[in-house]
């Protein structure tokens, strides 16, 4: 079989999986989304009003706290992995929380990753209303509660993007939550192509270790439904963009 | 007649660069009252320190009799028309009404005098138009209508007809009389277009790099200036 074969099968077969709705892909593909969905959520009940506050107290401390967002915003995954994994690990400081390769563990990884993305972002995007917008409102009678609910609806489709930005980086994210959730599924009886359920494995840590078993058409499916995903996660995003 | 705001030895700098010096300044209740000057003199400041956007350095600001603490209510009674009129991301009708909502004033109210802002600036029937899609005469048009929907007592304009054509200046004079006509409202203008302040202004205030060099009545200071600087640039002779 010459490699361009090869590779024709894979493909053939990685989208035989993907319509067939193979269980071991759909587990793994859930495990993705619900991790970097809730990490998603997480951050943004933080970063948003994190952003509001930086944006409009002064307080002692502050220029330290943006300087921490912004080396947060190119925190190396492996990095977080490592710490978190040193906290969490049975002898660690942490490890009594039981949550070394758990879900749970890499919600909290992609949190610290992408909090400070989403701060970062969404805090550009309210200082991006002009400043006699917000004067606007005062003269014309507003409070500041009025300033803030304006500076919401001036830069929601901002605050949008810096969401979707903080999903996409989750969603392709693999150096940490590899570290911290060990890349864990239950094999299935037989073994064979496509089978086992995820219980940590995400689409790309699968990826990774598909690729170096050979299990070339699983590693392309996969490949496949993550690249649609942070497709349409990007998509979305430049739709808001362009409404702004 | 009875004065409204009165301003006492008031100056103003930013770091060490003066931009107002000892000014005295008083403002009658109904009267349209001009600030005249240069670019660079000093007027936007003047018009933020009567709307509270600066603290002025030095000198002391009396509103209606009263001392100024409380902020926000006595800014409620007055409204500041920038120089380039920032509009909200909304419709016309939401831009216009936005001082209404923040009061409490009730929907069917709101409807009404929206409706009759936007009748006085020419205007009616574009409530639900998007206010960003409007062109720049418009835009003016629509941030007056929002700057008097509540009935302020003081009207500040900066520059309100600075980047319009003559047929939009004449609308924004002619507005500017009627609201001060039919509503009795205090307008204080700011501008450096001397054939508009002959024909608006009551009074005349002269403004030169940030000092007040004279305080007129139009008609005095048209036609016999008690300083000599005034005649020179109302004349246009002063070389800036
Ligand atoms: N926030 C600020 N910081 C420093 N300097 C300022 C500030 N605001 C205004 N100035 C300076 O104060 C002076 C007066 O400015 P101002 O805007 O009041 O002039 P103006 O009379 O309104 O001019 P124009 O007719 O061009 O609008 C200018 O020299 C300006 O550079
Ligand atoms: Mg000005």
């Amino acid at each position: 079989m010459s490699t361009t074969d090869f590779l024709f099968q894979g493909i053939i077969r990685a989208f035989e999986l993907i319509i067939s709705l193979n269980p071991y892909i759909l587990s793994i593909t859930g495990v993705s989304i619900k991790v970097s969905g809730t990490a998603t959520i997480l951050a943004t009940l933080t970063a948003i009003p994190l952003a509001f506050i930086l944006a409009f107290l002064h307080f002692r401390g502050k220029q330290a706290l943006i300087a921490l967002i912004n080396t947060g915003m190119g925190l190396p995954p492996v990095f977080v992995g490592l710490f978190l994994w040193i906290m969490l690990v049975p002898a660690g400081p942490l490890g009594f929380l039981r949550m070394i390769f758990t879900q749970e563990a890499m919600i909290v990884a992609q949190y610290i990753l992408i909090t400070p993305i989403i701060t970062g972002v969404s805090l550009a995007a309210i200082k991006a209303v002009p400043k006699p917008l917000i004067e606007t409102v005062y003269t014309l009678g507003g409070d500041q509660k009025d300033a803030v609910i304006t500076t919401i609806k001036e830069a929601r489709f901002g605050i949008i993007t810096a969401i979707l930005a903080g999903l996409g980086r989750a969603l392709a994210e693999v150096g940490a939550i590899l570290i911290v959730g060990g890349n864990i599924a239950r094999t299935g009886s037989i073994g064979g192509i496509g089978e086992g359920l995820s219980e940590t494995r995400t689409l790309t840590t699968a990826i990774t270790s598909e690729t170096s078993k050979a299990e070339i058409s699983t590693a392309i499916a996969l490949g496949i439904i993550l690249i649609s995903l942070v497709l349409t996660v990007n998509i979305l995003a430049n739709f808001f963009q362009k409404r702004d | 007649m009875d004065e409204l705001f009165r301003i006492k030895d008031l100056s103003m700098a930013f770091g060490e660069k003066v931009v107002l010096e000892n000014i005295d300044l008083t403002i009658r209740r109904g009267e349209i009252l001009a600030i005249i000057g240069p670019s660079g003199s000093g007027k936007t400041t003047l018009l933020r320190i009567l709307n509270f956007f600066e603290k002025p350095t030095c000198g002391s600001m009396k509103f209606d009799g009263m001392d100024i603490r409380e902020i926000n209510d006595i800014r409620r009674r007055m409204s500041l028309l920038f120089q380039t009129p920032a509009i909200f991301n909304t419709s016309v009708f939401d831009n216009v009404a936005y001082g209404l909502k923040v009061r409490g004033v009730d929907k069917k109210a709101i409807e009404k005098k929206v409706g009759v802002a936007l009748s006085i600036v020419g205007l009616s029937g574009m409530e639900k138009q998007k206010a960003c899609t409007l062109s720049g005469g418009e835009a003016q048009r629509m941030a007056f209508a929002r700057a008097i929907v509540y009935d302020p007592e003081i009207l500040l304009l900066d520059e309100p007809t600075a980047s319009l054509d003559p047929a939009n200046v004449a609308k924004i004079e002619d507005i500017i009389r009627r609201v001060r006509d039919e509503l009795g409202t205090t307008i204080i203008i700011a501008t450096h277009n001397i054939p508009q302040v002959r024909r608006i202004a009551d009074r005349v205030g002269i403004l030169l790099d940030g000092v007040l060099i004279e305080v007129n009545d139009k008609e005095k200071i048209f036609a016999a200036p008690d300083d000599a600087r005034s005649e020179a640039f109302i004349k246009g002779e002063m070389v800036y």
